[in-house]
C-alpha cells in the first residue's frame, strides 16, 4: 500500500478522503496494471514536453532541412558564426581557467578567514540572471560606467574593449563552477598520494604534473567542458555587452529572427547549435561520470605559514574579493548615482546621489498605449514567474516520482527530459515563434517557455528527495500503526517539503532571469524584467541608462533573496548542477 | 646513520613528542612501538620531512637534513593504506621514483623487474593497482619504495589492513627482504606480535617519550616499567609493599598473593611501595606461588588461558575444572 503511495502523482492528488475510501483506492489502483499507472505519471509531463519543444523542434528541423536553406551563403554564414562561437567560448574558458584552478586551489588546501563567505559570493554569479550580471559589467566597465568616471583621462581610461567585456563576465559567471568541480576533486585527493610521491623524490613542479594533474584529469575536463558549454551558448551577456557585431550563434539566431528575419537561417543555426552542445554535453558526462569525487575530504587543510603562502592567500583572496564584489556593488551605487549631463543640456556632467531613476520607473513618460511605465514589468515578471512555478511543478512532481525509481524505459527517458537544458533559450523561442506563432499575443506563451527551461531543474531537484525517503522508513511508520495518509503526513510530506519550496524557488528565479526566449515571445505591452532592461540599454540617454540600472537592481535583489531561500531550503548534498 | 635529535611537536596545543632521540644503524631495522595517538606516525613523518618539528632536528651521516626537502632527502616511506597512484600501472607505480631519478630507461626497466620479483609480483607488471588485492597492493607499495635503493626506509603500519595470516607471510618476507638489503628501517606499528618479529630493536612510545628500548629478548624478560608489562601484556601486574630484605638484592613482599619473595636490583626499603610481575606461565623451579579457584578456562590453540577469582590469569598446558582450586608455581618480578 504505501509502496502504492510513492506513485501518487503529486500531493494535490493526493488529498482528500478518508482513510477507509483511500484504502479502496489504492486497492482499486492496484488493481490496473502497473503499466498504466506509470503512463499516468508520464501523461502531463510528457504531452508538455512533446508539445513544447519536440514538436517546435521538429518543424525548426523540417525548415532546416528545406533545400532552400542549405545555401552556400547560409552555410558559409553559419561556419563564421561557428568558428566565432567557438573561439570566445574557448577564450573564455582558458581565462576561467586561469583564474579558478588557483582558487580552487586556495579554498582545497587552505584555511583563512572568511573563506566560507568569499566561496559563497564566487557561487553568487551563477545564479544572477545574464541581465543583472551585464549590467554590472557595464556598470563599471561600460561607456557610462564608474571607472570611466573615476579615471576620465589618465592611463585607466582606455575602456576594455566590449569583447574584453564579455569575457570577463563569462569568467565571472562561471569561475565557481572550477572552484566546485575541481575543488571538490583536490580536495579529496589522498594526502598519502603526495607523500609517496615526496618521499619518492618527487619535487613541487613533478607532483604536480606526474601526480596531482593526472588525478584530477577527469574532473579537469568535466569542469571546463561545462564551462566551455556554458560560455558557447551564452546569450544575454553577448548581446548587450557586445551588440550585434559579436554575433555568436545565439545572437546571430535572435538577429534572423527579429532584426533581420530569415527563420529557415535562424533554423539552420540553432540546428547547428543544438548539435553542438549534445556532442558536448554527451562527452561531458562521460568525464564527469569517471571523476568519483568522495564526499569526505581527505586532504589536509592549512593556515599559510610560509612567506610565499601568505602572499599567494591574501593576494588571491584580495583578487577574488574584488573581481566578485566590484560588479555586485557597482551596480546598485550606478544605479542611485547620477553622472550625466542635465536634461536638455550639453554642459558638464553631473554627478552626486539620486533617486531620480526609481522614480522615473512610475512613470510613462512617452505617454504611448503601447508603453507601460516599467514598474509594471516587474509585475509582469512575478506573474510569469508565479505561472512558471505551478505549471513546472505540476508536471515536475509526476516525472521526479516516476523517475525516483526508473524502470529501463524512463531511463531512457530521461535524457530527452534535461535536452530543453541543453538547447539554447532563444531557440525554444524560436521554436514557438514557428509552431505557434499565431498565438504570439496571447501572454501565455512566454510562461510556458520559461516552465521548459525550469522543468530540468525542478525535477533534478526533486527526485533525489524523493528517492532518499527509503520504503523502509513508511514501512517503520506503518508497522508503528501508522495509516497511509498519516505516514503521507508525517513522512513523505515533511522530507518533500524542503525540496519543493526548493524546485519552486528555482523555477521562480529561472523564469525571472529568463532572456533569450522572453525577448522573442514577449509582447510589447507584457514586458518581464529583462526585457525592460534590454529596450532600456539599447536606448541612448543617461536617464535610460540609470532605470535599466535601477531595474537590474531590483532584479538583482529579487534573485539574491530566491538564491537565500534555495539554500535554506535545498537538502544538504542534493542536486549538483 | 639515521640520527634523531630531542624531537618536540605538539598537536592542538597538547604535547605529542617530548623529546624523542634514537639512532639507527646501518642494516638495523628498529621497531616505533605505541598505542594509537602515541605520536609515532608523527614522529615517522618528521624523519621523512613530510611535517616539521617544533624543536630538534634529524641528521643522516651526520648532515642536518632539517632544510633538506623530503624528495630529496632519499628515503622510502611505505603508508598503511599503501597510497599506490591510482592513475598508474603496477610497472609505473614502481618506476615512479626512478623516473624522478632520471635514470635511464633500460636500467628503470630493469630495477623494476628486480624490484616486483623481490616481493614475488614479477608477473603483476602490467596490471591496474586498483584490481588487485590488498596484499598485492602493499608488495607494490614495498617495491615501489625498495626499487629507488632508498638510504632508509620506513614504515606506517605497512600491515595494518590486511588480515592474520597474510600479516605473517608479508612479514616474514619483509624481514627477508630487509636482511638481504641490508636498508636501515623503522617500523612503526601498535602491535608487538609484529615488532618483536621484525624489530632488531624496539622503541616504545608513551606519552611522548621513549620508555624503554632494547632488543625484543631484552624488553621481553625485563620491561623496567608497569606500563611496558602491561602494554606488552606480559602477565599480571599486582601492587606489593616491601616487607623485608632477606639478602643483598632479594626482597620479601607482601602482596595479593601472600608473602612472595622477588629478586630486585632496585634500591628499596621496608615499606615501599612496588608493582609485582606475575608471569603467566607455570616455572617449576620457583619457590612462589599462586593460587585460586578456576572461574574461566578459554582455549588457546596449545593452551589454555585459565581465569582464577582473584582476578589473575595463567597459562596452563590441560585444562582444569570449573571451580577447582588449584596452585601453580609462577616466576614474579618486581617492576619497581
Amino acid at each position: 500500500m504505501h509502496q502504492n503511495l510513492s506513485h501518487t502523482p503529486a500531493p494535490a492528488g493526493g488529498a482528500g478522503g478518508d482513510t477507509e475510501t483511500r484504502r479502496l483506492l489504492n486497492f482499486s489502483v492496484l488493481s490496473v496494471s502497473p503499466w498504466l499507472k506509470r503512463l499516468a505519471l508520464w501523461v502531463l509531463p510528457l504531452s508538455f514536453l512533446i508539445v513544447a519543444f519536440f514538436f517546435p523542434l521538429s518543424r525548426i528541423l523540417v525548415l532546416t532541412l528545406d533545400p532552400k536553406t542549405i545555401t552556400a551563403a547560409n552555410l558559409r554564414l553559419t561556419f563564421e558564426v561557428l568558428l566565432f562561437t567557438f573561439y570566445q567560448a574557448t577564450l573564455s574558458t582558458i581565462l576561467t581557467l586561469l583564474l579558478g584552478l588557483p582558487s580552487a586551489y586556495l579554498f582545497a588546501r587552505y584555511d583563512f578567514r572568511g573563506k566560507s563567505l568569499l566561496r559563497a559570493l564566487t557561487a553568487v554569479p551563477f545564479m544572477l540572471p545574464t541581465v543583472v550580471v551585464a549590467s554590472s559589467f557595464s556598470a563599471i566597465f561600460g561607456s557610462r560606467g564608474l571607472f570611466f568616471f573615476l579615471f576620465p583621462n589618465s592611463a585607466f581610461s582606455i575602456q576594455p574593449s566590449s569583447f574584453t567585456l564579455i569575457l570577463l563576465a563569462h569568467v565571472f559567471y562561471n569561475t565557481t563552477i572550477i572552484i566546485r568541480v575541481v575543488g571538490n576533486a583536490l580536495s579529496s585527493l589522498d594526502p598519502k598520494l603526495e607523500q609517496a610521491a615526496r618521499s619518492l623524490g618527487a619535487d613541487s613542479f613533478r607532483l604536480w604534473w606526474n601526480v596531482i594533474l593526472p588525478l584530477l584529469r577527469p574532473s579537469l575536463l568535466s569542469a571546463s567542458l561545462l564551462v566551455f558549454l556554458f560560455d558557447f551558448t551564452s546569450f544575454g551577456v553577448i548581446l548587450l555587452l557586445g551588440g550585434s557585431q559579436y554575433a555568436t550563434l545565439e545572437v546571430e539566431i535572435y538577429l534572423r529572427v527579429l532584426k533581420l528575419p530569415n527563420l529557415p537561417l535562424a533554423a539552420l543555426l540553432s540546428i547547428i547549435q543544438l548539435i553542438c552542445t549534445i556532442i558536448f554535453s554527451v562527452i561531458y558526462s562521460y568525464f564527469s561520470s569517471r571523476s568519483t569525487v568522495q564526499l569526505t575530504p581527505r586532504s589536509t587543510i592549512i593556515k599559510p605559514k610560509t612567506i610565499e603562502q601568505k602572499l599567494f592567500v591574501a593576494s588571491l583572496v584580495f583578487l577574488l574579493s574584488s573581481f566578485f564584489l566590484l560588479p555586485l556593488c557597482a551596480l546598485p551605487f550606478r544605479s542611485l548615482f547620477r553622472l550625466e549631463a542635465d536634461r536638455g543640456q550639453r554642459g558638464d556632467v553631473q554627478y552626486g546621489l539620486t533617486a531620480d531613476y526609481y522614480a522615473e520607473l512610475f512613470v510613462n513618460r512617452r505617454g504611448s498605449v503601447f508603453y507601460v511605465p516599467p514598474m509594471r514589468a516587474t509585475m509582469n515578471s512575478l506573474g510569469y514567474a508565479g505561472a512558471t512555478v505551478i505549471i513546472s511543478l505540476l508536471l515536475g512532481f509526476p516525472a521526479a516520482f516516476a523517475l525516483a525509481k526508473p524502470t529501463r524505459l524512463e531511463r531512457l527517458l530521461d535524457p530527452f527530459i534535461m535536452l530543453p537544458l541543453g538547447s539554447s533559450a532563444v531557440m525554444l523561442g524560436l521554436g514557438f515563434i514557428i509552431s505557434y506563432g499565431r498565438y504570439l499575443t496571447s501572454p501565455w506563451l512566454v510562461p510556458f517557455a520559461h516552465s521548459l527551461v525550469a522543468l530540468p531543474f525542478v525535477i533534478r531537484t526533486l527526485q533525489p528527495a524523493i528517492a532518499s525517503i527509503p520504503l523502509r522508513l513508511r514501512q517503520a511508520a506503518s508497522s508503528l500503526g501508522a495509516s497511509p495518509l498519516e505516514v503521507w503526513k508525517n513522512i513523505d510530506f515533511p522530507i518533500l517539503r524542503r525540496a519543493t519550496l526548493a524546485a519552486a524557488t528555482f523555477a521562480f528565479t529561472v523564469s525571472l532571469g529568463e532572456f533569450g526566449a522572453t525577448l522573442l515571445l514577449s509582447r510589447p505591452e507584457y514586458p518581464t524584467i529583462p526585457v525592460a532592461i534590454e529596450r532600456f540599454l539599447s536606448q541612448p540617454g543617461g536617464l535610460n541608462y540609470g532605470q535599466a540600472m535601477a531595474m537590474a537592481t531590483i532584479l538583482m535583489l529579487l534573485t539574491l533573496t530566491s538564491i537565500l531561500l534555495i539554500e535554506k531550503f535545498r537538502l544538504p548534498n542534493s542536486g549538483e548542477f | 646513520m639515521l640520527e634523531v635529535h630531542h624531537i618536540f611537536k605538539t598537536y592542538e596545543g597538547k604535547p605529542l613528542l617530548n623529546g624523542i632521540s634514537f639512532k639507527v644503524d646501518t642494516g638495523e631495522t628498529i621497531c616505533l612501538l605505541g598505542a594509537s595517538g602515541s605520536g609515532k606516525s608523527t614522529l615517522l613523518r618528521i624523519i621523512a620531512g613530510l611535517e616539521d618539528a617544533d624543536a630538534g632536528f634529524v641528521s643522516f651521516n651526520d648532515v642536518n637534513l632539517t632544510s633538506t626537502p623530503p624528495h630529496l632527502r632519499d628515503f622510502g616511506f611505505v603508508f598503511q593504506d599503501y597510497a599506490l597512484f591510482p592513475h598508474l600501472n603496477v610497472n609505473e607505480n614502481v618506476a615512479f621514483g626512478l623516473k624522478m631519478r632520471r635514470l635511464p630507461q633500460n636500467e628503470i626497466t630493469q630495477r623494476v623487474a628486480s624490484s616486483l620479483d623481490m616481493v614475488n609480483l614479477g608477473v603483476f607488471g602490467s596490471r591496474q593497482v586498483t584490481d588487485l588485492s590488498g596484499g598485492e597492493q602493499q608488495r607494490v607499495a614495498l617495491a615501489r619504495a625498495l626499487a629507488t635503493r632508498p638510504r632508509l626506509l620506513m614504515f606506517d603500519e605497512p600491515l595494518g589492513a590486511l588480515d592474520r595470516t597474510l600479516r605473517e607471510d608479508l612479514l616474514n618476507e619483509l624481514r627477508k627482504i630487509l636482511h638481504q638489503t641490508n636498508i636501515p628501517a623503522i617500523y612503526v606499528t601498535h602491535d608487538q606480535e609484529e615488532a618483536f618479529t621484525i624489530a632488531d630493536r624496539v622503541l616504545i612510545l608513551h606519552d611522548g617519550e621513549i620508555v624503554r628500548e632494547g632488543t625484543p629478548a631484552d624488553v621481553w624478560s625485563n620491561p623496567g616499567s608497569v606500563f611496558v608489562a602491561r602494554f606488552l601484556g606480559l602477565g599480571n601486574v599486582v601492587d606489593g609493599r616491601i616487607k623485608g630484605k632477606m639478602k643483598e638484592e632479594r626482597w620479601k613482599v607482601e602482596s595479593g598473593l601472600g608473602v612472595v619473595t622477588v629478586d630486585c636490583g632496585h634500591k628499596h626499603s621496608k615499606g615501599d611501595n612496588v608493582h609485582l610481575l606475575v608471569r603467566p606461565l607455570p616455572a617449576g623451579n620457583e619457590s612462589n606461588t599462586i593460587q585460586g579457584v578456576v572461574r574461566d578456562i578459554v582455549f588457546q590453540q596449545d593452551r589454555f588461558r585459565v581465569t582464577l577469582d582473584n582476578g589473575l590469569y595463567i597459562y596452563l598446558p590441560g585444562t582444569p575444572k570449573m571451580g577447582e582450586k588449584i596452585e601453580v608455581r609462577v616466576k614474579v618480578e618486581c617492576l619497581a
